[in-house]
């Protein structure tokens, strides 16, 4: 296993102070190894996974080379060769478990952003403290955005939140918390060839859940409440002004059908299988801004700094084998590539929905690893 | 997917086109057109009937004619609806071919859809009474009557689906790069 910092590297250096997992901590589990503290409901907070992840990798022995960079990954005559910061190797397979969030995805417009206005990725930012004085305008409304949002209006500054298509939750619903639904109910297992459309699903952003004490909702209702001013997804810069879309209302009814029919499944998995669940709820359609703005003067003051919680991307500019997309995006069915020994896990809906979530990793890694076996024992035999 | 339903939309062609430009992004640019003449007053002619697309110049079966002009009460002929009202027609058309396409997609059967729209327009902006009323809409109210077999939430989720592939909404809603020139 080839790490290019120390274990659990990105829980240690890219998430923000107050970062807490969106799983409550019963389904923090990997093989042999489930949480044992006092609070299973709970979440964890981006210390506690490091210290997790590094417990895995203890109790699992796995030969880490950490401090060590991947640089180039080629074709051999069988197989890859790997070319890293501490030398090559040559191997006969490769899985790639980088991830799907390698760089912060910001829209080509941010360039002409005022050099006024401060901007900031989830990963450069760490607390509202660091960020320069007035607004801040936080762009993008999955977990992300609507977690820095109210971190930032909860620190005393005015915030606004661009909002395009987002996903919207309960953290709990009839009782249980929300994830507890999707694990239960099987929305979580649902598999790649199964699900309708499989391009669409992978695409879909995070949803509007904040791991924490209390359990609380933060949908965008819950934002206005709290002082956060909605604007519509930001579609460009002119004249040194944000220019934001007037088609908020649909991103949120489209959010709201989305969520009414995932409780609808909800529902129906409770009738057919009683759980000991609350009765069915439903939740007040998101509230429409009397009027959103249209534009921002970004030169004005008004705003300090702008963060962009716009998605990520994979980095794949190591990988010397023909397997992207257009996109830039890794080809692969179930996590086989498109090249012989080629392999990847941990990406969206790599093989289930529940794939870029710490329990989800082990079905895929089983499946995906007999492959890799097969292929193995494939050359052995003709070998 | 076969379903009975029969709103008139050819959804497996529309399938088949989206399967076929995934990887012919060229294939996928079209030019739209239209070519306008002063009459007189504020009243124009606007036809339109070619276009680009496809990889090639093509045509509507016939050439379409659009008269615009102003109502009575701008001391004009009224020859034809104001121009801002096409947009209307625009938003009204693609939305409603959006429901029809979404539903026979869904297996949805309409049995009519309906639209109005308002759009509300402070005209001090064009009159240049008061440079901080913008030119265009500053709302748009569309309202749908659908009656078709499916559930209220079904029909409010056709209607957010039309909205969420429209052209025109999109045009509407967000900014575009508009250049005239004076050839």
């Amino acid at each position: 296993m080839i790490e290019r910092g120390e274990v659990a590297n990105s829980w240690r250096r890219e998430r923000w102070d107050s970062f807490r997992l969106l799983t409550p901590n019963w389904q923090s589990r990997l093989p042999g190894l489930a949480y044992e503290g006092p609070d299973p409901d709970g979440y964890m907070t981006a210390k506690e996974v490091t210290q997790f992840v590094e417990g895995f990798a203890a109790l699992t022995r796995a030969p880490v080379r950490t401090g060590t960079d991947v640089t180039s990954v080629r074709q051999s005559d069988d197989g890859y060769r790997v070319t890293t910061s501490h030398g090559e190797i040559a191997c006969r397979t490769v899985v790639i478990a980088s991830g799907a969030c390698n760089l912060p995805s910001v829209p080509p417009f941010a360039e002409a952003v005022p050099p006024s206005v401060e901007q900031l990725t989830p990963y450069d930012y760490r607390e509202p403290g660091r960020l320069p004085d007035g607004g801040v305008l936080v762009v993008g409304a999955s977990a992300t955005g609507v977690q820095l949002a109210a971190e930032l209006r909860r620190s005393g500054r005015p915030v606004i939140l661009s909002v395009g298509e987002h996903v919207r939750l309960p953290r709990t619903y009839r009782g249980r918390d929300v994830l507890w639904w999707m694990d239960a109910s099987g929305v979580w297992d649902q598999r790649h060839d199964e699900v309708p459309d499989l391009a669409r699903a992978k695409r879909l952003p995070s949803p509007q859940l904040v791991g924490g004490p209390g359990r609380t909702t933060l949908d965008l209702n819950a934002l206005t409440s709290m002082g956060v001013e909605l604007v519509g997804r930001w579609a460009a810069v002119r004249d040194g002004h944000a220019l934001f879309s007037g088609g908020l209302r649909n991103v949120f009814s489209l959010a709201d059908l989305k969520m009414e029919r995932l409780l609808d499944t909800f529902d129906a998995w409770a009738g057919a299988h009683g759980p000991d669940v609350g009765p069915p709820e439903r939740f007040e359609p998101t509230r429409v801004p009397e009027s959103a703005r249209l534009r921002l003067d970004l030169r004005g003051g008004e705003i300090g700094a702008i963060v962009w919680a716009t998605g990520f991307r994979p980095d794949y500019r190591w990988l010397d084998v023909p397997v992207l997309d257009g996109k830039g995006r890794l080809r692969h069915d179930g996590g086989v590539a498109d090249s012989p020994g080629l392999y990847a896990l941990g990406l969206p809906l790599l093989r289930r929905r529940k794939s870029t979530f710490i329990h989800g990793i082990e079905a895929d890694a089983r499946e995906v690893i007999d492959h890799l076996a097969g292929h193995l024992a494939g050359r052995e035999a003709g070998g | 997917m076969t379903t009975t339903v029969a709103n008139g939309v050819n959804v497996q062609a529309l399938l088949d086109a989206r399967e076929a430009l995934k990887d012919a992004p060229e294939a996928a640019q079209f030019v739209w057109r239209a070519s306008s003449t002063w009459r007189n007053g504020v009243h124009s002619t606007t036809t339109v009937k070619e276009f680009y697309g496809l990889g090639e110049e093509r045509a509507h079966k016939s050439e379409a004619v659009f008269d615009a002009d102003h109502p009575e009460v701008f001391a004009a002929e009224d020859n034809g609806v104001t121009p801002i009202e096409y947009l209307l027609v625009g938003l009204a058309s693609c939305l409603t071919a959006g429901v029809a396409s979404v539903a026979q997609n869904r297996g949805i059967q309409l049995r009519s859809v309906e639209a109005t729209l308002e759009g509300a327009h402070d005209i001090r902006g064009i009159l240049g009474v008061d440079p901080d009323v913008r030119n265009g809409f500053n709302d748009i109210k569309v309202t749908f009557h659908i009656d078709a077999d499916a559930s209220k939430q079904d029909i409010e989720a056709l209607v957010a689906q039309s909205q969420k592939r429209s052209a025109v909404f999109d045009a509407l809603t967000n900014p575009t790069n508009v250049t005239v020139d004076v050839a």
